[in-house]
């Protein structure tokens, strides 16, 4: 059995000390940014990616992606004890699950979380391992004209995710792409928009976007009404869900996993979408839905299996396209590059240790992920009680310096000023951040293969429709575009987003 | 639909139209080239003036069916103080050195929040500092000297 094999090596290298020592630290900071509100995983991986450069690259990757999935599992306990999502997917667990811990039953909701977590995150594992290897022999024959009409589709699928209307979240795609030309062109050495400055001759460099998008814009928003936190259900008792619950729990759990796997694969936040859409289906199958909104468990078991199998899946376009589904891959996009592996269909054949490394270490992080946060639970109660007044400053202190090591360059820090106020304002006007940096991330692939593609064809446009995959994939992305601009299906977009908010 | 202007679409149509306008201007001065061989200029030029579109296109519907926003109060404290923060790090790091400028980057943001008190500010910078300088220089090796030229060292 080749899966087997590959399951083997995969073993065999996450399960080496230093590797399960960095999961255990990534899904270990990953829950704290996940347990704290204000801060997310976008912002936190932004800021350790410099700090990983000096790693191995497999262990770097594993710890990166332990922060990403573990702040799914760390955001619903804030959401859960004190009504406030700590990561954007774990809103639709603040619903049911802030209400069963007013109810008293804080335990019981907290490991309906976790032990759907679990599930979830094992299922979509052994999916992520089964779907990719097939998937990345077939990208393996694009082309540079299939590659510019993937990315051009992922672009536009990823906002008929995002929230916000169409045509502010295609505006911000474009406006990435657009920074994305800063610094000296590919094919002419050219120096585009840099106004003179040798610093800018490499690009602006895209942890500065982040950060300041994902960092310094959240903090002013978070600054504009500082009251004081909502009460904390500080006692968690009880644990161990009732034979009756663990009977309601299952249907969500299995349900949610299928539905998070399947959507996770979609780029632009797909785990955000399919909390959503776990909790919708879950309140119209169920026999009592007047439960839902008022403590219902399967609203708690549904939507987080279903936010972390998309955690797992979202490494399938990554990992087989070198495609990013998300702002947090499209940084882990950087860390492949900055240690020489272009991801891609080829990391499968080329570095398969660190391929199946990193789907093995995902299985261990969800084991450790479970040990973190049920018997440690007291811990992390207590971490709510750190001040936003101390964590902002530490934020901002933090991003300088591992923004400003990441070249000893002064511009990359001027740059988080400059993409913390441009995103501020964006943010403020109705603009998702997320689509931009996307934009911003696959801009230079896009340009890059347009052109590549132009010159294989001697000038000739049609290439893109004549060749298949890239004709279906442009096909699909004009689809993609009429369903998110068309009203009465954008009308339904923003009923699964806005339901019961 | 209800029909209403709405002046967060109009702004961030506005910032699309300008960055957008500012990059197609831009790419005017760079060789445009062939479709075959595209110039430097060409790609810029393409989408920049696609951001300028929709950015005029986000204007009109502000002005007809704009998006019901709620613009909500600006932290303008917040906003000058941590932007000041940034780049006094930007700027000074290399001259000052590590720990001085952590301090002072650190005391500036937290000056950000309004209900900071001067005492807990400085114990709050002063255990950042401590804590910046225990995981980037001790721990991770960071080379960035402690104490810069600019102290006479």
């Amino acid at each position: 059995m080749e899966l087997l094999d590959n399951i083997a090596l995969g073993l065999s290298t996450a399960l080496l000390i230093t590797n399960v020592l960095y999961c255990f630290l990534g899904v270990l900071l990953g829950t704290a940014i996940g347990v704290l509100p204000g801060i997310g995983p976008t912002a936190t991986v932004a800021m350790l990616l410099p700090i990983t450069f000096s790693f191995e690259p497999v262990t770097a990757l594993i710890m990166l992606a332990g922060i990403y999935y573990g702040a799914q599992y760390g955001g619903s306990t804030t959401a859960i004890l004190i009504n406030l999502p700590g990561e954007s997917s774990a809103a639709v667990t603040a619903l049911d699950g802030h209400a069963m811990a007013r109810q008293g039953r804080a335990g019981a909701a907290l490991a309906a979380a976790a032990i759907g977590s679990f599930v979830a995150g094992t299922l979509a594992t052994v999916a992520l391992a089964v779907a990719a290897p097939p998937l990345a022999r077939v990208a393996l024959r694009f082309g540079p004209a299939e590659y510019f009409s993937l990315v051009l589709f992922g672009l536009i699928v990823s906002i008929a995710l995002a929230r916000g209307t169409a045509l502010k979240a295609l505006a911000m795609i474009f406006l990435g792409v657009l920074l994305g030309t800063v610094g000296q062109d590919i094919y002419t050495g050219t120096p585009r928009f840099t106004f003179e400055q040798r610093e800018l001759y490499g690009g602006i460099d895209f942890v500065s976007v982040a950060v300041g998008m994902f960092g310094v814009a959240e903090i002013l928003r978070n600054l504009e009404n500082q009251q004081t936190r909502t009460a904390i259900v500080s006692k968690v008792k009880n644990l161990w869900p009732t034979r009756e619950d663990r009977r309601r729990m299952a249907g969500p759990i299995l349900r949610g996993t299928g539905l998070g796997a399947a959507l996770g694969v979609l780029p632009g936040g797909g785990h955000v979408l399919a909390s959503f859409t776990s909790y919708a289906v879950e309140k119209r199958i169920s026999k009592r839905q007047q439960e839902f909104g008022h403590g219902a468990i399967e609203g708690v078991a549904g939507p987080e299996s279903a936010n972390n199998a998309a955690a797992q899946t979202s490494f399938i376009p990554l990992l087989t396209l070198g495609l990013p589904a998300h702002p947090v891959m499209a940084l882990m996009v950087g860390a492949f590059i900055v240690h020489g592996i272009t991801p891609g269909p080829n990391v499968i054949t080329e570095e398969p240790a660190l391929f199946w490394g990193l789907i093995a270490s995902m299985w261990i992080g969800n084991v450790l992920l479970v040990l973190l946060n049920l018997p440690l639970i007291g811990m992390w109660v207590r971490m709510l009680r750190i001040p936003y007044q101390v964590l902002f400053p530490m934020i901002i202190l933090f991003a300088s310096i591992g923004t400003y090591s990441l070249g000893f360059n002064a511009y990359d820090v001027y740059a988080i000023a400059i993409f913390g106020l441009l995103g501020y304002l964006l943010i403020k006007c109705g603009c998702e951040p997320a689509p931009l940096l996307l934009g911003f991330v696959l801009g230079p692939l896009l340009e890059e293969n347009l052109r590549r593609a132009l010159i294989i064809s001697r000038g000739d446009a049609s290439v893109f429709f004549t060749r298949p995959i890239s004709a279906a994939l442009l096909v699909l992305t004009v689809a993609a575009l009429v369903i998110t601009v068309l009203p009465a299906i954008r009308r339904r977009r923003e009923m699964v987003f806005t339901e019961d908010e | 639909m209800e029909r209403h202007r709405s002046f967060p679409d109009v702004l961030a149509g506005g910032v699309f139209i300008l960055l957008g306008g500012a990059f197609v201007v831009g790419s005017l001065g760079y060789e445009l080239g062939t479709p075959l061989r595209m110039g430097p200029g060409a790609f810029p030029l393409l989408v920049g003036a696609l951001v300028t579109a929709l950015g005029l296109g986000i204007v009109v519907k502000g002005l007809v069916a704009g998006e019901l926003i709620e613009f909500g109060r600006v932290p303008w404290r917040a906003v000058g103080v941590i932007v000041a923060a940034l780049l006094f790090f930007g700027f000074s790091v290399r001259g000052l050195g590590f720990v001085p400028t952590s301090a002072v980057t650190a005391l500036l943001t937290t000056l950000a929040s309004e209900r900071m008190r001067p005492l807990t500010a400085l114990a709050v910078a002063a255990g950042l500092t401590v804590a910046a300088t225990l995981i980037f220089v001790v721990g991770l090796q960071l080379r960035i000297p402690l104490w810069g030229p600019w102290l006479g060292f």
